[in-house]
């Protein structure tokens, strides 16, 4: 469903800044596979996700969604394929504008926008029968402004937004990191259920080991713009936060071992 | 003195149209867009010179219409395909607009009493129906019989031309697309993360938005009896001022309450004007000095009284703490009081 073929990418090239944030990044996703990515700050994982989305170009290599190489095809044509929910809970709605006229909006992802209401009768209970799923009782506030609600209800809304279309690939950028514990619990609750009931082709990115172990099929450790670790299956069911530290130790230390060589 | 508040309602409900274009880039789109310094001037122009040479009426006015559109769709291109900054592609488009319009209408101003407008074809059915003298009797009846106007003709046509266009644009901001051209302008990322092409939602905006000005433009040639190439001096200045004191006065909930909101700000805001000019020190040159202040206070007295509510509330509340502990300590008083008994 998704392919990533030796991807590149540096930033402020030419420059004493020059970051070298993607080296030949290799990834595939089968359809249906919900793949969890670990790595500290600096190691590529949003640029990884800005490479997917369309945000960013890569400097070389090719992405593929759904067979279709879209490297160089822009954001807003390629976003009909992929959902995104984005860490700040304020990034993923209008805020001036209702519950149901966001939802209108996300519905035009996959659906031509033409002249047309927004918001029609048969529309509006569609958009209800989605917002039930969601459990929070936002079906009976559709006409609020989204910005009058808190960000555990804007989130879990983005999250219906981003998901309710079936997107053949599902984004998910911290998406649980500035909530607090019981609601990142209720949106990781609500992410296992949209994503495994809709079989959604997902990738998740997180801070938190447990949450990267509790969820998805797979699981991907990145350092230095480069897939350092691969779990998938079993050995991913197999994992603990103890063993992921030990593996990332490993790794680590090994490549130490490298450079110093290296060095002398 | 009624009757120019009479011709205020008039003119307002033209600069309406105007003020509506304005909503839509500065509030909607949340792009101050300078353009309409030239493009109220680019739609006075092309119905002015049509008229001159025997055109229709409704044909010069419908091609103002089309020439706005043209000007701000060229504004949103500077924007979003050449990447300038919103003020200047604005501005640019304006400077380039005064050329334009000079060329369009060949010299600085273009009389029209001789020709037969918008105006004067809404004046002659009107005068068939003898429905003024049936309204005037009606103010006489109110014991306003001297503040009557010539003709009520302009009042009933450009109000009922104002609310058409009010209820057509909250209803286009209702659409798909009209969804789509308030997020690009709510939210950004987010709507291009929906597959919206923000940058067509921006210069169809700005399209819309200047159309409605150069209707406006060419209405108020029509109205005034000429085009000149100053009339547009100002008008976002004043577009901004009915937007501002529109929302203040009547609210701003819906897109609904606020596009009839500006369309109040508009009439207001010529009212205002008047009422200034009747003042013995103040002269015709002095309205742009007048426009502006109404904007500078229209934008501060809300951030001022606010500040003074928040005081006030503050007061109120640390009052309210000394009495409860005055309180507390007088029943403490009278506690022990009690247990010297």
């Amino acid at each position: 469903m998704l392919q990533l073929n030796q991807i590149y990418k540096v930033f402020n090239q030419g420059t004493p800044d020059e970051k070298l944030a993607l080296k030949s990044l290799e990834l595939t996703l089968e359809k249906g596979e919900f793949v969890t990515v670990i790595g500290s700050n600096g190691a590529g994982k949003s640029t990884l996700m800005n490479m997917i989305s369309g945000k960013l170009i890569p400097d070389a290599g090719s992405v593929i969604i759904d067979g279709k190489d879209v490297s160089s095809v822009d954001e807003y044509v390629r976003s009909k394929m992929i959902g995104r929910v984005f860490q700040d809970p304020m990034a993923g709605t209008a805020p001036h504008m209702t519950i149901e006229e966001n939802l209108a909006i996300a519905y035009g992802r996959t659906n031509k926008r033409g002249l047309r209401l927004g918001v029609t009768k048969s529309r509006r209970s569609f958009y209800k029968e989605k917002l039930e799923t969601l459990h929070l009782g936002l079906e009976n506030r559709m006409n609020a402004k989204v910005g009058m609600l808190s960000g555990g209800e804007r989130q879990a809304l983005s999250l219906l937004m981003a998901t309710f279309t079936n997107p053949k690939i599902l984004l998910l950028d911290e998406h649980t990191a500035a909530l607090d514990p019981s609601r990142a619990d209720l949106i990781t609750k609500l992410t296992k259920e949209i994503v495994s009931q809709n079989n959604l082709t997902t990738l998740m990115v997180t801070h938190n080991m447990q949450q990267a172990l509790d969820l998805g099929t797979s699981l991907i450790m990145m350092d230095k713009g480069q897939i350092i670790f691969e779990a998938r299956g079993e050995e991913k069911q197999k994992l603990t936060v103890e063993k992921l530290l030990h593996e990332f130790q490993r790794i680590k230390g090994e490549k130490m071992l490298n450079d110093r060589a290296v060095l002398i | 003195m009624p009757t120019a508040i009479f011709s205020s309602f008039e003119s307002g409900l033209i600069y309406a149209i105007m003020a509506l274009g304005v909503y839509l880039t500065f509030r909607i789109l949340d792009f101050p867009d300078l353009t309409v310094d030239g493009s109220f001037v680019t739609g006075a122009a092309v119905t002015a010179i049509m008229l001159v040479n025997g055109y229709s009426p409704i044909i010069s006015t419908g091609a103002a219409l089309l020439a706005g559109f043209a000007a701000g769709s060229i504004t949103g291109l500077l924007h979003t395909k050449g990447k300038i900054n919103p003020l200047l592609s604005g501005i640019l488009m304006m400077i380039a607009l005064y050329s334009i319009n000079l060329r369009i209408m060949g010299k600085s101003n273009i009389p029209l009493f001789s020709e037969s407008t918008i105006i004067t074809s809404v004046k002659e059915i009107w005068s068939k129906t003898g429905l003024d003298s049936f309204l005037n009797k009606g103010m006489e009846l109110l014991g306003l019989g001297n503040s009557v106007p010539s003709t009520w003709a302009i009042i009933f046509i450009m109000l009922v031309i104002s609310l058409v266009i009010k209820f057509a644009l909250s209803l286009f901001l209702k659409t798909e697309i009209g969804l789509a051209i308030r997020a690009t302008g709510d939210n950004q990322s987010m709507v291009k993360s929906f597959s919206t092409n923000t940058d067509n939602m921006k210069v169809l905006g700005l399209s819309i938005s200047n159309a409605l000005v150069a209707f406006s433009g060419s209405l108020i040639a029509q109205y005034n009896g000429f085009s000149d190439i100053g009339m547009g001096i100002g008008m976002i200045v004043i577009g901004l001022a009915s937007v501002i004191i529109g929302e203040a006065i009547f609210g701003a909930k819906t897109i609904a309450r606020a596009t009839l909101a500006v369309i109040g700000g508009a009439i207001v805001y010529r009212i205002v004007v008047a009422l200034a000019l009747q003042v013995q020190f103040l002269q015709t040159g002095d309205v742009k000095l007048i426009t502006a202040a109404i904007v500078i206070g229209a934008l501060i007295i809300p951030q001022i009284k606010d500040k003074q509510k928040e005081k006030s509330m503050k007061r109120k509340r640390l009052k309210e703490l000394q009495m409860q502990q005055t309180l507390v300590k007088g029943a403490k008083e009278v506690a022990t009081a009690k247990s010297n008994l």
